[in-house]
């Protein structure tokens, strides 16, 4: 029997770390608020905070003493982050804002990787422990239980930020522009107010908030370089919870999700990291806009530029047929390394389709799509490892395991739309993740699964190279097929006009359940094959990055073509393949790329090749 | 023949009566108007019509079938076209294509992976496009036409499937005078060569009066008036809350235009007085 | 006597599309001028590239001798050119006062102060629901909400989006007393309209567009005595 006094306890507990996500939600809630972007650099910032102030506590805590030292260090850890976010708005941002939203995404995605491998550059790999906060490093007994002062502070910290932009938003000037901007930012400007001053000071305001939990949380946690992508999930969690843009809301997340956790772990501490994006999933479906979100202007989610589909000309017609007969004769002339490099090729180029097939087609921007890719090849490994299946069958498992699981999740997905829906493709992504993260006995937890090898008449890899030509390959046939076929301009109409669809009897959400469903299934076959010629799975199958990899692939070619994710899938897989051996900083490599891709060529490169070819031919 | 039989109509949102015990019928064949200021319920009334709102109380009945509270989709099936204030189209795709979703909706093809959608039905969405003067444009891409055509297109798709009642809320929001014109002309046209009978909203007078057999005036989701536009206009409450001088003048405009017309094809002249 | 808002050899550009072409118009201080055309005419587009919302424009606009060609909107918003968009464009979850001191710039020597009392004087339904949010106004209310809100400013000369577009008659006529009221302050005004009634009462001069070009120029009463123009472009 537990004594009821440790539920108070916990629940003390939650509400310091309830304070914690409040700090860091808030201000990923006010820059989407006014600038509409999600931004992915915001669990950066935080780490960012942890890493200044462990800095600033070293150099200034003897030189002032420890007292005033260290609590000078906390708000100019802050005000530091709060200028890299300026920093960020300036060379980035400022470039982007009228870009569509995947874009911005993605290229707040890009800092994420660059600081990623900057930080072991600068602070070295190891976790830093911080001093404790001078004056707060004892305990206080409550109902018998010591309880650290520490925690106290942070449990004030929440409502005192809470306040204090409360007052900010609605008794300055600043807040009320800020306000008013959240709605019509053109139009605060058109009114004489200097827009790009106000979103600098968002920024500011924005990143000095997560740096600020960042610095505050270093006397609790050592500064890592793992923190960023451990909090950025869960402070997307309690934004979308809360309304996208509303701090409240934020605040109110923050609590019930902390709460959650807190007891949760006393009943079914397997489920810790799933439980966010579950009741993020239940919240979203009760009211798509979050608690106290509104509705965002319902608006297309087309891309500029978005064309009628034309059939294939008869060059393109005869270059696909060159392209085909090509990777026939192929093997011929490559030695077992670079055949398995092409037709890994081949696995990422099926795994890029099948996303541009709903997020194309269908405007539905996933950042999950790894979710299908894994489950397919966690499929194809489980039957293998524990079903005895043979490569035959366990590669048609591959794409039902996906399926199945693209079925579960899209039914939820296709309620929603816009960033809310990337949100929640996220969080299924993350589901995914951790279930094969956590649930060591099944998966082997982080080490993953080995010793998956394809049948015997298969072992040899230039047969195997075959055998993935010929399953991509008709896959992808089969999905650009239905992009012409009445299914595929279904999923157009409504990204087109849902309003339009719903007057003509088509029953939308049904459809996109059923386009998400093939395109999950697709990505999973994809994800079948590459587990049998890699011999392996872990669950970096399902992470983030690789959701987003399989973003910059389209990105790199060109969304609203068919091609564009072919051609983007090749080139980014093989310029990984050669340059990741040769350098330490691949993740910042890969960043740049994207920042560079979103700010020059914001249609992707099969799409300014076609505008460039199209304007000479006007010419 | 009553197509459309609305009655005792009511709706709410928190505190605030939207509309209440609203009532009417459109017969087989008419152009049927519901006007009013901002805010009056128009647009309330127009969506517990067509399925996006389902009333608190009352019925709404279409060709003696009850329709209330039932899905759009469903609506539709059953023989409802709607066009928007802001025309609905499909902007990426062609003209013809944009017809086309609407045959292949009607005859359940949707879900068809294999054939090609450009093929299917084009024959029957071009004739359609002829009746509103847009076969011509087929291959454009819809969503780079003037907005008077892609109000034709979207009037095609409405009428693809040959339905019994078209609502059309707001159809010359946006337009000029003489597109205006054009369109209510054209879709007066249909309506007498077909017998479908419309069900509109409208904030301009001149098309409200030219074109309307009857009139139903909102105030604040109440029922201030109905009748003929010459009744309509001659209510002294109706001119009080609503039409004043400029709206009144435009209605005798209308009205006497109307009564001296013998074709309508000599209605634009009439007008352009 | 030279105008204080000029514009000459305008071309705007959606995207790739070519909206207006060598669009020249001026107002002189003082006057109402309508800018009249069908929908897509490029009314609204022309407003827009002269406050500086159009990212893809050529040609001169002066206003009060500076260029203003190149500047951010902003700017142009403190230089004493107001915009009152065609969609309203309130911002629905602030109250009016709040709405009104999103508007607000300091005052300037060659222009009237507004306050929010004055406008009060000017709009007095809006004197009833200071702490109302935008949200919860009529069409009409908004509409009087979103001048008010430009007037805050303090400009020299307003851009006017068809104010009586989708409002009910009634309230077009008190729409078109206060725009009256701003003239005979000294207002300077550039309306776009297709409610050639309403332009009518309002105006001194008239331009009207077709197809992004200017295909007409003249006073009002010149416009309204010909025929041929009014049934070309504006049919009513």
């Amino acid at each position: 029997m537990i004594d009821p006094a440790f539920y108070v306890i916990q629940f003390l507990n939650g509400l310091a770390s309830a304070s914690n996500l409040f700090l860091i939600a808030c201000g990923l809630t006010i820059i989407f608020g006014v600038t509409r972007i999600v931004n992915f650099a915001h669990g950066s910032f935080y780490m960012l905070g942890a890493y200044f102030a462990f800095t600033l506590t070293a150099t200034i805590m003897p030189a002032l003493g420890d007292a005033l030292g260290f609590w000078l260090a906390i708000p100019v850890a802050a005000v530091g982050v709060g200028l890299f976010a300026v920093l960020m708005e300036l060379l980035l941002l400022r470039r982007i804002y009228r870009s569509h939203e995947l874009f911005q995404l993605l290229a707040t995605f890009g800092v994420v990787l660059i600081v990623q491998d900057l930080v072991p550059a600068i602070w070295g790999p190891e976790e830093l422990f911080g001093p404790r906060a001078p004056g707060f490093t004892s305990f206080v007994v409550i109902l018998g239980f010591r309880f650290p002062e520490y925690q106290l502070v942070l449990i004030a910290a929440g409502p005192l930020v809470l306040g204090g932009l409360w007052l900010l938003f609605n008794r300055t000037r600043w807040g009320t522009l800020v306000r008013a901007a959240t709605q019509d930012r053109e139009m605060v400007g058109a009114l004489g107010v200097n827009q790009s001053v106000l979103f600098t000071g968002v920024l500011f305001l924005g990143g000095a908030l997560a740096g600020l939990a960042g610095a505050l949380q270093m006397p609790v946690e050592p500064a890592n370089p793992f923190m960023d992508i451990n909090i950025i999930a869960e402070a997307f969690v309690v934004t979308v919870i809360g309304g996208m843009g509303n701090v409240l809301g934020a605040f109110l997340a923050a609590l019930i999700i902390a709460q959650l956790q807190a007891f949760g772990i006393l009943v079914f501490p397997e489920i810790t990291l799933v439980l966010p994006f579950l009741v993020m999933a239940l919240v979203l479906v009760v009211r798509p806009w979050g608690l106290l979100g509104t509705p965002e202007p319902m608006t297309g989610h087309g891309f500029a530029g978005d064309r009628p589909l034309k059939p294939l000309g008869r060059r393109a017609q005869l270059g696909l047929a060159a392209l085909v007969a090509v990777l026939l004769l192929l093997p011929l002339g490559l030695g077992d390394y670079t055949e398995k490099l092409v037709l890994e090729v081949f696995v990422f180029a099926l795994f890029a389709f099948s996303l541009n097939f709903i997020m194309g087609a269908g405007g539905m921007v996933s950042f999950g799509h790894a979710a299908y890719f894994g489950l397919g090849a966690y499929g194809a490994a489980l039957a293998v490892k524990h079903l005895d299946f043979a490569m035959e069958p366990a590669l048609l498992a591959a794409p039902l395991a996906a399926g199945a699981g693209a079925l579960l999740f899209g039914w939820f997905v296709v309620r929603l739309s816009g960033v809310y829906l990337a949100m929640l493709t996220l969080a299924f992504a993350q589901i995914a993740w951790s279930t094969a993260f956590q649930w060591v006995e099944l998966t082997g937890g982080d080490n993953g699964m080995i010793g998956i090898w394809p049948s015997a008449w298969a072992s040899d890899v230039t047969v195997y190279y075959y055998l993935s030509l010929i399953l991509c390959g008709a896959a992808i046939a089969f999905l650009w097929r239905a992009s012409y076929a009445p299914f595929g301009y279904t999923l157009r109409a409504g990204r087109d006009s849902p309003l339009r669809c719903d007057a003509i009897g088509i029953n939308l959400k049904r459809h996109q359940w059923l386009g998400f469903a093939l395109a999950g299934t697709c990505a999973g076959l994809a994800g079948g094959v590459f587990v049998f010629s890699k011999g392996n799975v872990d669950p970096g199958a399902l992470s983030i990055p690789t959701s987003v990899d399989a973003l910059v692939m389209v990105l790199l070619g060109g969304i609203q073509t068919l091609t564009g994710p072919l051609l983007g899938a090749a080139a980014f897989h093989l310029l990984e393949a050669y340059i990741l051996p040769l350098t330490d900083y691949w993740r910042a490599i890969v960043g740049l790329i994207i920042v560079v891709l979103v700010i020059a060529f914001p249609q992707g490169l099969a799409g300014f090749l076609r505008e460039r070819l199209a304007g000479e031919e006007s010419r | 023949m009553t197509v459309l039989d609305v009655s005792g109509l009511r709706k709410a949102f928190g505190g605030l009566t939207a509309v209440d015990e609203v009532s009417f019928g459109v017969e087989a064949g008419q152009l049927f108007a519901i006007i009013g200021p901002n805010g009056a319920g128009k647009t309330t009334c127009f969506n517990m019509v067509g399925g996006q709102l389902r009333p608190d109380r009352g019925s709404v009945r279409l060709a003696g079938r009850d329709i209330t509270g039932e899905a759009p989709r469903r609506i539709w099936r059953l023989g409802v076209g709607r066009t928007f204030q802001v025309a609905a189209t499909f902007g990426s795709m062609t003209v013809a294509e944009n017809v086309q979703m609407a045959f292949l909706s009607h005859h359940g093809r949707l879900r068809a992976l294999l054939p090609s959608a450009r093929r299917l039905y084009r024959e029957q969405a071009l004739a359609v496009l002829e009746r509103v003067g847009m076969a011509g444009q087929a291959e454009r891409q819809c969503g780079l036409l003037a907005y008077g055509d892609i109000k034709r297109v979207e009037l095609a798709i409405a009428l693809a499937h040959q339905p019994k009642l078209l609502l059309m809320d707001e159809p010359t929001a946006g337009m000029a005078p003489r597109e205006r014109i054009e369109l209510m002309a054209l879709t007066a046209g249909i309506v007498r060569e077909s017998g479908i009978s419309v069900l509109f909203t409208e904030h301009d007078m001149d098309v409200v009066f030219a074109h309307a057999d009857r009139l139903l005036v909102l105030d604040r989701g109440r029922q201030v008036a109905t009748g003929t536009p010459a009744e309509v206009r001659d209510d002294a409450e109706v001119q009080r809350i609503y039409l004043g001088g400029a709206g009144a003048e435009a209605a005798a405009r209308q009205i006497e235009a109307r009564a001296g017309e013998q074709l309508p094809g000599e209605r634009a002249e009439g007008e352009a007085r | 006597m030279s105008a204080l808002l000029t514009v000459s050899g305008l071309d705007a550009f959606y995207g790739r599309a070519h909206i207006l072409f060598e669009v020249a118009l001026e107002v002189g201080r003082g006057e109402v001028v309508a800018l009249l055309g069908r929908n897509g005419a490029g009314k609204s587009t022309t407003l827009k590239a002269i406050v500086g919302l159009l990212a893809n424009t050529r040609g001169s606009r002066a206003f009060d001798g500076e260029d203003i060609a190149r500047l951010p909107s902003y700017r142009i918003a403190q230089a004493g050119l107001g915009y009152v968009p065609e969609e309203r464009r309130i911002f629905t979850n602030l109250t009016v006062m709040e709405n009104l001191e999103v508007g607000r710039q300091p005052a300037r020597e060659d222009a009237p102060e507004w306050t929010p009392e004055k406008l009060f004087e000017l709009f007095p339904n809006l004197a009833e629901m200071r702490d109302r949010p935008g949200g919860r106004m009529s069409g009409g209310e908004q509409q009087m909400l979103t001048i008010a809100r430009t007037l805050m400013g303090n400009p020299r000369a307003i851009l006017l989006d068809e104010p009586s577009e989708g409002l009910a008659p009634v309230i077009v006529e008190q729409m078109a007393r206060t725009i009256l009221e701003l003239k005979k302050e000294g207002m300077t005004v550039l309306l776009s309209e297709q409610n050639l009634y309403f332009a009518k009462e309002l105006s001194d001069r008239a331009y009207v567009i077709e197809g992004g070009r200017i295909r007409y120029q003249g006073s009002m009463a010149e416009l309204m005595a010909d025929d041929a123009v009014r049934q070309a472009y504006l049919t009513v």
